[in-house]
C-alpha cells in the first residue's frame, strides 16, 4: 500500500491530481491510500512553495501545476 | 494577482518527465516556425482586413460610429495576435523557472540585492494567486527576509505578459518599457521599505513559528517540445480566459475615441489636474479588473488627452492591489500588516503618476 499525500489548498488542480493519481494507480494494480493535505502550515512543512503538491510515502515527488499522467505512473511505479 | 490568475495554478507550466528520445523535436519546432510565419503574414494584412470590413458595412467611415468601428475592427485582431504571442513567448520563458528554483536563488540574499532579484523573478516564474499563500509561507519559512518576499509578491501580478503584451500592443513598447521598470520599480523599493520597517511580528503567529527546509524535489528534464507545450498551454489558459475581457475593453476604448470629447478628458485627466493621481490610485485599489479588461480602455483615454503618469498609475492600482488578493493574504498577514502593504505600494504608485507626469510634459 502506497501512502500518496496530495498537497493544496482545495483548488480545482488539487483535486484534478487527487484523481489523477487515483486512476493511475488503478491502471497499475497498485493499491494506494490517497489523502488530501489542505492546511497551509502542514503544506508549508513538506518544504515546497508552489501547489498541487505530490508526496509518495514520505517523499516530495512534484510541486505545482497539473502533473503528467505518465508521470504520476512512473513515480507510483518506483 | 488580479490579472488573469483566477482560477488555480493555471499559469504553471506542467513539469515534465525524462525522455530518452525524442524523434518528433524537428517536427515541433518545424510547425511552430510555420505558426509564426503565418502569424506574422495574417498580421501583415490586418489593415487592410479592418478597411474592408468597415467598407461592407453601411456606415459612414468619417462619422463618430465608423471611426469607433473601425478601432474596433483594426484593434481587436491586431489585440488578440500579439497578446498570444507575448503570453506564448512568457509561458516558454517560465519553463525554465519554478518557486522552489527561486526560492533556492533567493535563498541567503541579504535586502537591497535580494529585492532587486526578487523582483526581477517575481516575473518570471509562473505564479497564480491560488498558490500566493504557500509561496508566501515557503518563502518566508526557508528564511527570505520578509521585505524580500513582499518584492516578489508586489511584481508578480503587477508586471505580467498580459499587462505589458497589451501595453505594448496599443501604446507602444516606450510605454510598456517603461511601465516594466516601474513596476519593477515600486515592488523593488517598496518591498525595501517593507524589510526596513522590521515588521515580522505582524506576521500570523504560526508563519512567524515555522521553519521548514526546502524539498529535495527530483530533477526534471524537459526538452524543446516540452517548452513549446508549455508556451501552448500559457496560451490556451490565459488567452482563452481574458479575450473576452480584451473585446469588451476594446469595445468601451472604441466608445471613448469615437464619442468622448478630449477636453473632456484632458481637462479631468490632464497634467494640469494634480489631484488626479491620487484620485486615480485611490479609484484603483477597490477596482477588481484583469490587465485584458482596463488596457484597451487605458489607450483610449491617452489617445484623448489623460496624462500617461495618471493612467500608469490608475492602471498599476487596479491591478497591484486588489481586494481579493488582500483577502488570500489575509490568511497569513495581520490586518496591520495588510494595510502597511497597501500604503507603501499605493505611495509608490503615486510616485511612479507624479513622475511620469513630471517627465513627459
Amino acid at each position: 500500500m502506497k501512502d500518496v499525500k496530495v498537497l493544496g489548498p482545495g483548488c480545482k488542480r488539487c483535486v484534478a491530481t487527487a484523481e489523477m493519481v487515483q486512476s493511475q494507480a488503478d491502471k497499475l494494480g497498485v493499491p494506494v491510500a490517497i489523502e488530501k493535505v489542505t492546511d497551509y502550515a502542514a503544506i508549508a512543512g513538506y518544504g515546497i512553495a508552489s501547489t498541487p503538491g505530490i508526496v509518495i510515502d514520505g517523499k516530495v515527488v512534484h510541486a505545482g501545476g497539473l502533473p503528467k499522467p505518465e508521470d504520476v505512473a512512473r513515480w507510483l511505479a518506483a | 494577482m488580479s490579472t488573469t490568475t483566477v482560477s488555480c495554478c493555471k499559469g504553471n507550466p506542467p513539469p515534465v518527465a525524462p525522455r530518452t528520445s525524442e524523434p518528433s523535436t524537428v517536427k515541433w519546432l518545424a510547425a511552430t516556425a510555420a505558426a509564426l510565419v503565418l502569424w506574422g503574414l495574417a498580421y501583415s494584412q490586418l489593415i487592410p482586413f479592418s478597411d474592408w470590413i468597415v467598407a461592407q458595412l453601411p456606415i459612414d467611415r468619417a462619422s463618430h460610429l465608423g471611426d469607433a468601428v473601425s478601432f474596433f475592427a483594426y484593434d481587436t485582431p491586431k489585440v488578440l495576435m500579439l497578446l498570444t504571442l507575448v503570453v506564448f513567448a512568457m509561458g516558454l520563458v517560465r519553463s525554465f523557472f519554478s518557486p522552489e528554483k527561486t526560492r533556492a536563488m533567493l535563498a541567503g540574499k541579504h535586502e537591497g540585492v535580494g529585492n532587486v532579484l526578487s523582483a526581477m523573478l517575481g516575473i518570471l516564474t509562473p505564479f497564480c494567486s491560488c498558490s500566493a499563500v504557500p509561496l508566501f509561507i515557503g518563502f518566508v519559512s526557508a528564511g527570505i527576509p520578509l521585505g524580500v518576499t513582499f518584492s516578489f509578491l508586489i511584481a508578480a501580478p503587477m508586471v505580467n505578459e498580459v499587462a505589458l503584451g497589451l501595453l505594448f500592443a496599443l501604446v507602444g513598447w516606450k510605454v510598456a518599457l517603461t511601465y516594466l521598470a516601474f513596476g519593477l520599480g515600486v515592488a523593488i523599493v517598496a518591498g525595501w521599505v517593507i524589510g526596513r520597517l522590521h515588521l515580522e511580528h505582524w506576521l500570523e503567529e504560526w508563519v512567524r513559528n515555522l521553519r521548514a527546509s526546502a524539498a529535495d524535489l527530483p530533477p526534471e528534464q524537459i526538452t524543446v517540445v516540452d517548452r513549446i507545450k508549455a508556451g501552448l498551454e500559457a496560451v490556451n489558459d490565459i488567452v482563452g480566459k481574458v479575450w473576452i475581457w480584451i473585446i469588451a475593453g476594446i469595445a468601451v476604448g472604441a466608445f471613448i475615441h469615437g464619442y468622448v470629447p478630449s477636453s473632456l478628458l484632458a481637462e479631468i485627466m490632464g497634467r494640469g489636474a494634480w489631484w488626479s493621481v491620487p484620485a486615480a490610485v485611490l479609484l484603483g485599489i477597490p477596482m477588481y479588473s484583469n490587465a485584458a479588461g482596463i488596457i484597451p480602455v487605458v489607450q483610449a483615454l491617452l489617445a484623448k488627452g489623460a496624462a500617461l503618469g495618471t493612467v500608469l498609475a490608475f492602471m498599476m492600482s487596479v491591478i497591484a492591489l486588489s481586494l481579493p488578493e488582500m483577502i488570500i493574504l489575509r490568511k497569513v498577514l495581520s490586518v496591520k500588516l495588510i494595510a502597511v502593504f497597501i500604503g507603501v505600494v499605493g505611495t509608490g504608485i503615486l510616485a511612479v503618476g507624479f513622475l511620469f507626469n513630471a517627465l513627459y510634459q
